[in-house]
């Protein structure tokens, strides 16, 4: 029963002649009828498309202190995304980051405002702390998976919204997070206190120069150790392996509660590790509203990435673009939640194209007889796009 | 202390409650007996509460309006369908980002639009309504009554109709039930209008007969509750059901007991649903009546 098939890695499989020309085609064209579809509602919604596309070009890039707001939102969009991109590969599915990243900034919240030590250690500890707590939080789905059977995408989800709880019960409790009040007669508010400048993520420049957070930094180094460790090491190739046939990996020695529980367990830490990161590098006061999404927003960039740590730092950046660029729309009378719509217009035009081109090619291979050389088969996986 | 005048209205703030997640429930128990799982439901809720009250602005007929949200429901199944049951994309990517779109869209065009107040009618009947605990159940909107007619329809379906029988059939066995002939992927996808209608019209009795308007992301999760109420039911609809009123009841319980002069802790309320989900899915795991191929996707030729 523990052996379910789930989340093929496509890129990895054998694939017709003609695909990758195909499926870039496709993405092409599925990325043009996404931004011309929100450039069409909002015009139909009275806005002007050419003013949107201005506001979102000079609250994101335009200039330094633009990329700095981008680079901000991008660093957590990245870490939660490089999870997903372990746990995708393993084919255990996460989609409880949102939590995950909230957890994460309240541990860390924890151990930063409680820890008398020298300020960059504690710096460092409440990094970790923050990891490893999104860390036991997703493993403790990988455990009612394989102990008790228990769906791995329902129980990461529900486990989200207890996170959520919790943190937001953790705020209200003087003793556990919640900041004193200032005054005695003051009313205490659901929030932390805030951080003290020594335990926070140092980073460099200075506003109106360009910022870049010490957490950006920490990401990069990540995703390219990520990338290194999934492309050549051997726990890569089992975490592909199975993710791409669990049945061939256990028959392999690939032992699936353990790999896939770490596999699990890693994808829940990155989270947290961003959580921790949004906060002692960005917000310096635990609120319940800390994860803003990052969470959600994070896993649709490793969909659009496919898996692939190096293409995530361009989606997370966009993803970022999106974030920072959003607070300039209001000004042209476009509602913000403009890129929401774009985002999922994206990730929709880059998961299908992949699908699209294989059931085409399918199609294809069922009408046209064998020719005598053998042709790479089609896959007989379920298609899956979380490559 | 507690009085009968209270807990009458903890009673009617529990239905009111319910009922959302119990339209809702219907459509996708009967998705999950076909072996779909649909996270959604949020979508479908959402755009279901949103159209519903656009059209019944635009048309002025709380009525009209909730068959119009029934209706957005059912297209946003329609798309889940033909996403991850025809061109096999995973169903939970598919849910996320039709959650993503919806709420981005709903929040988008609320942003812009103002709609008018519209609201259905309420069932009153004298006598029955004043006896005290029960009486609110002589009192609600009309559509809540509509769950009278659902409830035993969705069990007739899944139970004892033919085409319910192939949906549980490819939701144990999808192989088996493809040799025999039924289209597997056609079945699943019409379980999931079944669904969508049915989430469609949850959610645009909570904006239309309960609330009377729509706030941006009204439906706040209740879609994913949905999901925990099938899960606690046991993929059996009288413990889905039973798992929407204890829901409901605990989020009344959310409301009322700070008026009552209670301290207690709103966020544990607020888990509730989910930490008896979980417990729920963890206890029957071994002995599951959850649908074999739950959540996988069929692809002739393989095991």
């Amino acid at each position: 029963m523990s052996e379910k098939r789930k989340f093929p890695n496509v890129a990895e499989l054998m694939r017709p002649s003609g695909y990758g020309v195909q499926v870039t085609l496709i993405t092409i064209a599925a990325i043009a009828v996404a931004v011309v579809a929100s450039m069409v509602l909002v015009s139909a919604t009275g806005g002007s498309p050419g003013d949107a596309l201005d506001a979102l070009y000079t609250g994101s890039i335009a200039d330094t202190a633009a990329w700095s707001e981008t680079l901000k939102a991008a660093t957590p969009l990245l870490l939660v995304a490089l999870g997903a991109c372990i746990s995708n590969r393993a084919g255990v599915f996460n989609i409880g980051q949102e939590g995950q990243v909230l957890l994460g900034a309240a541990v860390a919240a924890y151990v930063a405002l409680h820890l008398a030590l020298p300020g960059t250690l504690v710096m460092i500890l409440s990094l970790l702390a923050g990891a490893i707590a999104g860390g036991l939080w997703s493993g403790a789905s990988a455990v009612m998976h394989y102990g008790r059977n228990v769906n791995i995408v329902v129980s990461t989800l529900l486990m989200s919204f207890l996170a959520i709880q919790v943190v937001s019960f953790a705020v209200t409790v003087p003793w556990l997070l919640q900041a004193p009040r200032a005054s005695a007669d003051s009313i205490a508010s659901s929030e932390s206190a805030q951080l003290p400048p020594s335990v926070r993520i140092p980073g460099f420049g200075e506003y109106p120069a360009l910022e870049i957070g010490g957490g950006l930094v920490l990401s990069i180094i990540l995703t390219i150790v990520l990338a290194v460790l999934l492309a050549r090491s051997r726990w890569g190739f089992r975490l592909n392996m199975l993710g791409l046939n669990p049945m061939a990996a256990r028959h392999a020695g690939v032992r699936a509660p353990f790999a896939g529980g770490m596999a699990l367990a890693l994808s829940g830490a990155f989270a947290g590790l961003a959580g921790a990161v949004i906060l002692s590098g960005q917000v310096f006061r635990l609120q319940p509203a800390l994860s803003n999404n990052f969470g959600w927003d994070g896993l649709l960039v490793a969909l659009i990435a496919r898996s692939r740590p190096l293409a995530a730092v361009p989606v997370a950046l966009l993803f970022g673009a999106f974030r920072s660029g959003s607070s300039f729309l209001a000004s042209t009378g476009v509602p913000n939640y403009l890129v929401d719509i774009v985002q999922a217009l994206l990730v929709l035009a880059f998961v299908v194209p992949p699908v699209l081109a294989k059931v085409k090619s399918r199609g294809r291979a069922e009408a046209t007889p064998p020719p005598a050389e053998p042709v790479p088969s089609t896959p007989t996986e379920p298609e899956k796009v979380t490559a | 202390m507690i009085g009968t005048d209270e807990i009458t209205t903890i009673v009617a703030s529990s239905l009111r409650l319910t009922a959302p997640l119990a339209f809702a429930a219907c459509g996708e128990y009967l998705a999950e007996r076909a072996g779909t799982q649909n996270i959604s439901v949020e979508g479908m809720m959402l755009g279901g509460a949103f159209g519903s009250v656009a059209v019944a602005s635009a048309t002025g007929s709380a009525t009209t309006g909730l068959l119009a949200g029934a209706i957005v429901g059912l297209v946003v199944g329609f798309v889940h369908g033909n996403l991850s049951h025809r061109i096999q994309i995973n169903t939970f990517v598919v849910g996320l980002v039709l959650n993503a779109f919806v709420l981005g869209l709903t929040s988008f065009l609320i942003a812009i639009s103002e709609f008018d107040s519209n609201q259905v009618a309420q069932l009153s009947i004298p006598g029955l309504r004043d006896i005290p605990i029960i009486g609110p159940l002589f009192e609600q909107r009309w559509p809540m009554y509509l769950l009278l007619l659902i409830i035993p329809l969705t069990w007739w379906l899944v139970e004892r109709s033919r085409w319910g029988l192939n949906l549980r059939a490819i939701a144990d066995n999808p192989q088996a039930a493809d040799v025999t002939g039924l289209k597997v992927n056609k079945l699943r996808r019409q379980a999931l209008l079944y669904a969508g209608l049915l989430s469609g019209l949850g959610g645009a009795y909570l904006a239309t007969a309960e609330v009377g308007s729509f706030n941006m992301n009204m439906t706040a999760g209740r879609g994913f509750i949905v999901i925990a109420a099938v899960i606690f039911g046991a993929w059996r609809l009288k413990g889905t059901m039973i798992g929407c009123l204890v829901f409901g009841f605990a989020d009344a319980l959310r409301l009322a007991l700070p008026a009552l002069g209670f301290e207690l802790n709103s966020q544990l309320l607020v888990a509730a649903p989910y930490l008896m989900a979980l417990l729920a899915m963890m206890l029957f795991a071994s002995k599951s009546r959850e649908p074999r191929a739950l959540g996988k996707p069929f692809v002739r030729g393989i095991t």
